[in-house]
């Protein structure tokens, strides 16, 4: 347990809960109260039988036979994109929506880049009947309109958020002007394991659902629930932290997490994060963020909406820091081949985000029997236009 | 010797003015400060801008952006605040969030304000805790108050721990809210304000947030020390002369 979260809130030398006095009561009521509440029997019987009957889990571990041959090790694929609503978002706002109601809660907010966390979101209120606004940024609103669209059939409110770079840092902020503006009746649905304690720990228990099905998989088709890597790619880095979660204190197994480099870490267009950033305090939490020599924070750029963040959770940090998880970077144009590559290979169309963790694979060496588990965290339907336009098809 | 202290143990109804710096101009800086003092402001909050102002509204963002894009880092604002003592006695704080403070160097950014003559400092999103471990010696080192928000969530056993931490005055937030929203004083308001009062803490206490004419200052008066105007003032400076326009928004808070 080595890796896991302290009494104070910290991993290491990150995390904490660096929140303006408006948001210190909605926070310290989720602190105290998260842990007995995810842990009570009948909460988990609830999430259970929702993530089972309703999300449609467990996902397959899928063999992908010729990306095996291809990389000449045996390339699993931990099926998230086959999630209700696409993609491993949906893990994380069922918890937080039953949470909610334990708290009494009525009104749902929540953040988006690409769109996935704000339909998750949208579609667990509609769900239980709850009223729900989405922050998503002007630039993501037009690059991924089809999603805009699904929030709206949900019956969610889609509010622009029109400061800064207009993509999922300034909806977070917005979130959270949100929140400081409602603090009694409201909960946020924070999407990724960034934010104030206790949201990093709480997102990625949530998500740690794929790497404890991920292990019993593993244990059933190879005869051991421990392979060799585990790659999963990281914008604030929730679907990573679910999948490495189980394997955190398993040494021998190496993760791997992968960034956007978006058009190369040193073009000024980058999402690259542990390359490009310095520790610092960003939406709540002490990480490594991408910031000027005095402090403000840079805009990001990657291909992907989901990676367009200039930070990554404190637990990541902490990760990087120590030497246990390995964090490198792809390229906006590597990702998109890579999405192309698994679509004839495999028949299956990745997420542009999930496409920068297969891209890495065409960079390592692998021995012959090695077991590698990526997390293709979301499927490629929302980036049809990108593909498009890249490939001219 | 403490300006703080000495204005409010002198001095009632203590009216404090907000500013972003480098706002309008990069320059304006120092010109507001002496021309707020003239115009009779007790106290002066500076806000140094920050990229992701999530305590803020739309107006102060707009500022702070303004003020980035104008080129203003920390670095800047010490230099340009080296003059401030040469005609500004009254108590000056600066405002703003922890990130910029962190990369400056604690150390380095508590030296430089005592250096220029800064009194205090408000940084909403610096938890108390960790004020208390890595921060305070720092402060008092420097004769820097340090001063915390409470709102009416904020619980009583809290409020007294802020209390006893603090050593300039407490700033009470009318509401949760970002800053720029219109006060209004209902039942729910008094009530918390006045319960504040009955706890007879021992620093004094400001209202802010939602104070923007002489009608909400005066109510604010009656239950606090004093009250802080931001978002008002800095929609006020926006354009045209600047002295001008300092003097005309000081001119309904004469007496």
């Amino acid at each position: 347990m080595k890796y896991k979260v302290n009494e104070k809130g910290y991993y290491g030398d990150f995390g904490g809960a660096y929140i303006p006095e408006m948001l210190y009561p909605n926070v310290e009521e989720l602190r105290q109260n998260y842990l007995k509440i995810i842990n009570d029997a009948d909460f988990q019987k609830e999430f259970h039988q929702l993530l089972k009957d309703y999300v449609g889990r467990p996902s397959p571990l899928y063999l992908a036979k010729r990306l095996s041959e291809r990389y000449g090790a045996n390339i699993f694929l931990k099926r998230e994109d086959l999630n209700h609503t696409g993609a491993h978002k949906i893990n994380n706002t069922i918890g937080q929506i039953l949470l909610a109601e334990k708290l009494g809660k009525k009104r749902i907010i929540a953040e988006t880049g690409a769109g996935q966390h704000g339909v998750a979101t949208a579609t667990v209120c509609a769900l239980r009947n709850l009223e729900c606004v989405i922050y998503m940024g002007e630039v993501d609103i037009e690059r991924q309109a089809p999603n805009v669209a699904r929030m709206k059939m949900l019956g969610a409110k889609v509010v622009p958020a029109s400061s800064g770079s207009k993509t999922l840092k300034d909806a977070t902020n917005e979130a959270m002007r949100d929140w400081i503006n409602n603090p009694v009746d409201t909960h946020y649905i924070i999407g990724s394991v960034v934010g104030p304690h206790p949201y990093p720990d709480m997102v990625a228990i949530f998500q740690s659902i794929i790497s404890e099905e991920t292990k019993k998989q593993l244990l059933a088709q190879t005869g051991s629930d421990q392979p060799d890597y585990v790659l999963a790619c990281v914008g604030g880095g929730s679907n990573a932290m679910g999948m490495f979660y189980h394997f955190m204190d398993d040494e021998n197994v190496k993760l791997v997490a992968v960034e956007a480099a978006g058009k190369g870490v040193s073009s000024g267009f980058s999402a690259a994060t542990t390359y490009l950033g310095k520790e610092g305090v960003l939406h709540g939490s002490r990480s490594i963020l991408m910031q000027t020599p005095d402090g403000q924070v840079v805009e990001p750029h990657s291909v992907s909406a989901g990676l367009d963040y200039p930070g990554i959770g404190p637990q990541h940090a902490h990760l990087f820091k120590t030497g246990r998880g390995q964090y490198v970077s792809i390229t906006d144009e590597e990702s998109l081949d890579a999405g192309l590559l698994l679509t004839q290979l495999e028949g299956i169309i990745p997420a542009i985000e999930s496409a920068h963790a297969l891209a890495y694979l065409e960079k390592m060496e692998f021995k012959t029997g090695e077991n590698v588990v990526v997390c293709l965290s979301g499927r490629g339907d929302k980036d049809l236009d990108t593909y498009i336009k890249y490939f001219k098809l | 010797m403490n300006r703080i202290k000495q204005l409010f143990e002198s001095k009632k109804n203590i009216l404090s003015i907000y500013y972003t710096a480098g706002y309008p101009n990069i320059g304006d800086t120092i010109q507001i400060a002496e021309a707020l003092e003239q115009s009779g402001a007790d106290m002066l909050e500076i806000g140094f801008p920050y990229s992701d102002p999530v305590a803020d509204g739309p107006v102060i963002q707009a500022s702070s952006k303004q003020s980035l894009d104008q080129g203003m880092t920390l670095k800047l604002l010490f230099e340009q605040l080296k003059d401030l003592r040469k005609n500004v006695t009254i108590p000056v704080l600066l405002m703003g969030y922890v990130n910029p403070v962190l990369q400056f160097g604690v150390e380095n950014f508590c030296k430089a304000c005592a250096e220029v003559g800064v009194d205090g400092c408000i940084v909403p999103d610096l938890p108390m805790v960790e004020y208390e471990e890595f921060y305070k010696g720092c402060f008092e080192e420097h004769n820097l108050s340090n001063v915390f928000l409470i709102t009416p969530q904020t619980a009583e056993e809290r409020i007294h721990k802020i209390d006893g931490l603090t050593n300039g005055f407490i700033y009470l937030l009318s509401s949760s809210a970002t800053t720029g929203k219109n006060l209004e004083v209902g039942d729910t308001t008094e009530t918390y304000f006045s319960r504040i009062k009955n706890m007879h803490l021992k620093n004094p206490t400001m209202i802010g947030f939602g104070i923007s004419d002489r009608k909400t200052f005066d109510k604010a008066c009656s239950f606090a020390n004093g009250a802080i105007i931001g978002t008002a003032f800095v929609k006020a400076i926006a354009d045209g002369n600047l002295k001008e326009s300092v003097s005309n928004f000081m001119k309904a808070f004469k007496d």
